[in-house]
């Protein structure tokens, strides 16, 4: 909302406020600032001049040389091109070292050797429109027709002596839309009297029901409908003064009768609307639902099929009106209107604003309807328009109004209770005090009932804590002490699940991975890229029914694309390796789509650069797993269509499968436009929690001395190293400490599909030193269990 | 004999003044103190002496013996110091060049930040609560006093994906599920994702973090909100900054505020920064509205309580010099590195 600080003062004096300190105020009070400007900053140093003389351009034939009047002292000489003048004219003429609204300054200077001590300016050149001033040209000088002094600013004689304050108004405001609700606001805010003066109809014979009727068929939609006629109307510009407040409004000026319903839009914050009577077929007005499959043809052009759903105003015909949106082209004022019907009505806030949604027209009428408007403000805006045509002699009024009414009148009542707004406060208010800001906004205090009386245009204050709201917002929310709060004394910290995480997020950036994050909305071409197969149950994922694009239009079922594309990006960067991880959420729908979706937690690694590979990846997982106290129990081969065949593994923990890591398939990296080689673990977040151990128990520290063996075996290529260890472990019983393998090797000695593994073997025992026969004796148990498995000595 | 021996310590001193290497002090103690030595060959021939001599002369040879002894021991010392200096020096490094550990990862600023926030409230007596992301219609809207067709709905922009479920727009209905669940008194923040559909640009991002905050207990008031957010802000931000509270509209508070920070970066006079308002808007709050209360089964009569709300992106971005949110979701390595 726009406020021409000229137009407020008209109703609340605060002329000897500075704008700054008017703006912090009314800020501070409710109604959030978000600027100002003031207009007659734009063009500065140009003044109203008379044309004394005119004479050719001695050496041009296209120029005149103009002696113009400027008040000050000698007349000055200005050189123009311009054409449209002639002497006695006035026009603005922008003196040396003058600003234009452009931004273009002006200098004396030589034009074809005559000095020229300034130049003549267009509407175009002051920033002003046809609009603004219809009798002026675009294309030649404006000839001014005001009234005005030889050597006056042109800003005062255009209007633009005013400042704008810009307001943000929250939604529950509809009634600080306008001017007089503004000025109700900084009269409160100042503590200053408010002057809005009842509007007086001057009506001038007839009668309105020999005119027009007027039904509501849907009473639902349309709480009150308020007609006026005016005959004998003259279509005209508006006058100056209307037309400067309307563009100083940020609107623009059109005609007196459409200027009237937007002036009084903007000074009451009802919106209103003019139709042509001789375009209401049958002399009637019907409120009622759209016909399923109705066409309508807006003012602005655009046309549209509305439903039943939509309201619309209508004559015994067609729809002459979308309630509350725009108006029809069919029943338009233009210049030949000599009748006109004002309406004055309101409508149902959701209805306006599902149709303005459906048919994609916003305006600040259905802005404003939408936010829920107050009834009761239907009959001043009407009285004030018919003033306004009175003013204007626009026209003559019909005597008489027609009202439908559908709404109760009854204000609402809340029991004033200052000891409870103290309380939830935290302040000391007297009430008398309380009473004083309630009557300032227009709450009205009635002492025997100890009642409050809600203003109509109040609709958003409903509670005893509404009430303290309009209390402190006066009181001075600053002004309200600081407290910590007092009472139960609570127990704050993270949960197990919380801490859970935040100790995976230390450890794997202990082990220099970088944390990433990524949109949790994907394209559904994410699951092309890896790879996905048709028929994958992963590719069932939540929709999003109004997605921004196609980018963003499904909830991730897996996080591994995400990471791939930030890897890829990584990649396309040139910068040389990466190592990164995400904890990230994934959303696995449920069969019902009413049911909310499981979110899933998972860890995503993504991994790539010099010396990387999957044995990096999967050090890091087992790390973090010895971190956590959770115990891989099983590493087996994974089959995954995203992985590397031979290189991706299933780490699992008893039951659970823990993660897959693996290296990226070429291709699906090749879908990702990289050559170079990817690893990646996914890491169930869920299933590494239900198998970690949170208690460390001490092992009391080794009294004995550890006896070591190197043993290397020969086995098939394809056995895993990890299952020869486990059948070492398993013949050793509890004398073996600790294995390690240092050496794989493969020669043509040994055959092709053999391979060699050397491991180091650490034997101790808790209450003695070993003997070497003791050891000799396990050594050959280990060797009989592998011989069992073709598993050989190495000779 | 007595000749003799001083002969044999003035030589040996003397040898010893030119010895500089183990060896040669090596040799030079066989030559004198060994068995064979010339000095133990002297003693030796003491069984050749007087009664009276002997006392006298072994006293000498032993004093002589100890002196030898005492400076072969000194001068060991020495060269050994001067064979470790020798050895250090040819051990010198180039203290400049770089040791190979692995650097330590980073975590992502939006998690840094969020657990600095969260670490915060923990230390009030706050829990941390979550809630879905995907999310009922009722429990992001209608319970918190944003009915259908209510025109604070426009102002958010909403991804649904039926007409009940949506992706919440905010981290309030997690209050919603938390009073739901949990009897007063209730102090919880609730940090997470919310969705607006908003176009991707330099300060806007479709999907963005908010932290909640709620209290509910008996005799909670607005003053104690104040003094909760103002002791949160300074602990932020620091100890000096001003904090202003600005009345302002939610559905789900009454009365709500809107808290400013004066500006860090021009201190109030206006900037860019600030677009000349002096002031940064940092967070969104208010006392919990009756009538969520009462959607929540809590008795509004009995309790009272409040709620905030703060964006996290932007207070990251303001902590870092961030000018463009979407380098937070693009995870370059070198814009991870800086933190």
């Amino acid at each position: 909302m726009n406020l021409s600080l000229n137009w407020l003062n008209e109703y609340v004096d605060v002329k000897d406020i500075d704008v700054k300190e008017y703006c912090d105020a009314l800020t501070m009070s409710g109604s959030k600032v978000e600027g100002f400007e003031a207009l007659d900053e734009k063009v500065k140093n140009v003044v109203v001049g008379k044309i004394i003389k005119t004479e050719r351009h001695p050496d041009a034939d296209r120029l005149t040389v103009c002696k113009v009047d400027v008040a000050k002292g000698e007349p000055i000489t200005i050189v123009t091109a311009a054409t449209n003048m002639k002497e006695g004219d006035l026009v603005p003429v922008a003196l040396d070292n003058s600003l234009l609204f452009d931004g273009t300054k002006i200098k004396a200077g030589k034009l074809r050797g005559v000095l020229s001590e300034g130049m003549f300016c267009s509407i175009v050149e002051l920033g002003l429109t046809v609009n603004d001033y219809p009798y002026a040209v675009t294309d030649g000088l404006f000839i001014i027709n005001e009234p005005c002094e030889i050597g006056e600013d042109i800003n005062s004689v255009v209007g633009l002596k005013d400042k704008v304050v810009e307001f943000e108004i929250t939604p529950n405001r509809p009634d600080c839309l306008s001017v007089i609700g503004l000025a109700r606001e900084s009269a409160a805010t100042f503590g200053r009297a408010l002057d809005v003066k009842k509007p007086v109809v001057t009506e001038n014979g007839g009668n309105i029901s020999d005119y027009l009727s007027v039904s509501v068929s849907a009473p639902d939609l349309c709480s009150c409908y308020r007609a006026r006629v005016v005959k004998n109307v003259k279509i005209e510009p508006s006058p100056a003064w209307l037309r400067q407040r309307l563009r100083n409004s940020g609107v623009r000026p059109i005609n007196n009768i459409v200027d009237i319903t937007n002036y009084v839009m903007l000074e009451y914050g009802q919106p209103m609307h003019a139709f042509d009577y001789a375009c209401l077929d049958g002399s009637k007005i019907v409120v009622r639902k759209a016909n399923e499959g109705e066409v309508f043809l807006a003012l602005d052009g655009t046309e549209t099929v509305l439903n039943s759903e939509n309201l619309v105003i209508a004559d015994e015909k067609k729809a002459v009106a979308l309630a509350g949106v725009m108006g029809g082209f069919n029943s338009e004022i233009t210049d030949s209107t000599s009748t006109v019907v004002f309406e004055s009505a309101n409508f149902a806030g959701a209805s306006v604003r599902k149709t303005s949604r459906q048919v994609g027209i916003r305006t600040e009428s259905s802005g404003r309807f939408e936010k829920g408007l107050d009834p009761a403000l239907t009959a001043a805006a009407l009285d004030r328009a018919c003033e306004l045509i009175t003013l204007l002699s626009a026209g003559e009024v019909v005597c008489g109004e027609i009202a439908v009414e559908n709404y109760c009148k009854e204000p609402r009542r809340i029991a004033f209770t200052p000891d409870w707004i103290n309380a939830f406060l935290g302040t000391e208010i007297e009430a008398e005090k309380m009473v004083e800001y309630l009557e300032n906004v227009g709450i009205k205090y009635d002492k025997a009932s100890n009642m409050l009386e809600i203003p109509s245009f109040r609709a958003d204050v409903e509670t005893k804590a509404d009430i303290a709201e309009e209390v402190a917002r006066f009181y001075g929310y600053n002004v309200i002490p600081t407290t910590l709060i007092r009472g139960t004394t609570t127990e704050g910290g993270r949960n197990a699940m919380q801490e859970f995480e935040k100790k995976i997020e230390n450890y794997l950036t202990a082990m220099g991975l970088n944390q990433i994050a990524t949109y949790s909305f994907i394209s559904p071409k994410y699951y092309d890229k890896i790879n996905l197969p048709c028929d994958s149950e992963l590719r069932n994922s939540v929709k999003i029914m109004n997605p921004l694009g196609e980018d963003t239009g499904i909830m991730r079922t897996t996080a591994l694309p995400s990471m791939l594309e930030t890897v890829t990006r990584n990649i396309n960067y040139r910068n040389s390796s990466a190592a990164l991880f995400e904890i990230a959420k994934i959303y696995i729908p449920k069969e019902n789509e009413y049911d909310l979706p499981d979110e899933k937690q998972v860890i995503v690694l993504g991994l790539y650069g010099e010396g990387t590979d999957y044995y990096t990846a999967k050090s890091i997982f087992e790390e973090l797993c010895d971190k956590l106290g959770v115990k891989i129990t099983d590493i087996a081969s994974e089959n995954n269509v995203s992985y590397h065949p031979y290189r991706t593994a299933r780490f699992i923990s008893g039951d659970k499968v823990l993660a897959t890591i693996g290296e990226i398939h070429p291709a699906v990296l090749e879908n990702y436009g990289t050559d170079k080689r990817v690893i990646a673990a996914e890491i169930d977040m869920e299933a590494l929690y239900a198998s970690a151990k949170f208690e460390k128990e001490y092992t009391p520290l080794p009294k004995f001395p550890a006896s070591e063996r190197d043993i290397s075996v020969v086995c098939d290529e394809n056995v895993f190293v990890m299952e020869i260890e486990k059948d070492i472990v398993r013949a050793a019983k509890k004398l073996l400490e600790g294995i390690k393998v240092f050496d794989v090797y493969r020669s043509e000695a040994l055959g092709a599909d053999k391979k060699s593994v050397s491991f180091n073997l650490t034997f101790r025992a808790a209450d003695r030193t070993l003997s070497d026969e003791e050891i000799d004796g396990v050594m050959k148990k280990i060797l009989k269990v592998l011989a069992e498995k073709g598993i050989t000595l190495r000779s | 004999m007595k000749n003799e021996l001083n002969a044999i310590k003035e030589k040996a001193l003397l040898a010893l003044s030119e010895c500089n290497d183990t060896e040669t002090l090596e040799s030079l103690r066989v030559t004198y103190l060994g068995k064979k030595g010339e000095l133990t060959a002297v003693l030796k021939k003491m069984g050749g002496l007087s009664a009276e001599e002997r006392p006298v002369i072994g006293q000498l040879a032993n004093e002589i013996k100890g002196q030898l002894e005492a400076r072969i021991e000194a001068l060991k010392a020495e060269i050994g110091k001067k064979q470790m200096y020798a050895r250090l020096e040819k051990e010198k490094i180039d203290i400049t060049l770089d040791g190979d550990l692995k650097k330590l990862g980073k975590k992502h600023p939006l998690n840094t930040v969020l657990e600095d926030i969260e670490n915060i409230f923990i230390g009030m007596g706050y829990k941390i609560a979550s809630g879905p992301e995907v999310e009922y219609d009722y429990y992001n809207f209608e319970a918190l006093n944003i009915p259908a067709d209510h025109p604070a709905r426009d102002t958010q922009d909403t991804f649904y994906i039926n007409d009940k479920v949506l992706l919440r727009t905010q981290t309030s209905p997690v209050q919603v599920r938390v009073m739901e669940n949990q009897k007063p008194p209730i102090r919880v923040i609730a940090p997470g994702r919310v969705y607006r559909s908003d176009e991707v640009d330099a300060t806007h991002s479709p999907l963005f973090h908010q932290i909640e905050g709620l209290v509910v207990d008996k005799g909670i008031t607005m003053s104690d909100l104040k003094g909760t957010l103002e002791v949160f802000i300074k602990r932020l931000y620091g100890e000096d900054s001003v904090v202003r509270f600005r009345p302002h509209h939610f559905p789900f508070t009454e009365p709500s505020a809107e808290v400013d920070v004066r500006c860090f970066s021009c201190g109030g006079k206006g900037c860019r920064l600030c677009k000349n308002e002096g002031w940064i808007e940092i967070l969104g709050c208010g006392m919990v509205h009756p009538k969520v209360l009462e959607k929540c089964g809590i008795d509004p009569e009995v309790y009272s309580g409040f709620a905030f709300g703060l964006g996290l992106e932007r207070i990251v971005m303001r902590r870092y010099n961030i000018d463009d949110m979407r380098l937070l979701y693009e995870n370059d390595v070198r814009f991870l590195n800086q933190f």
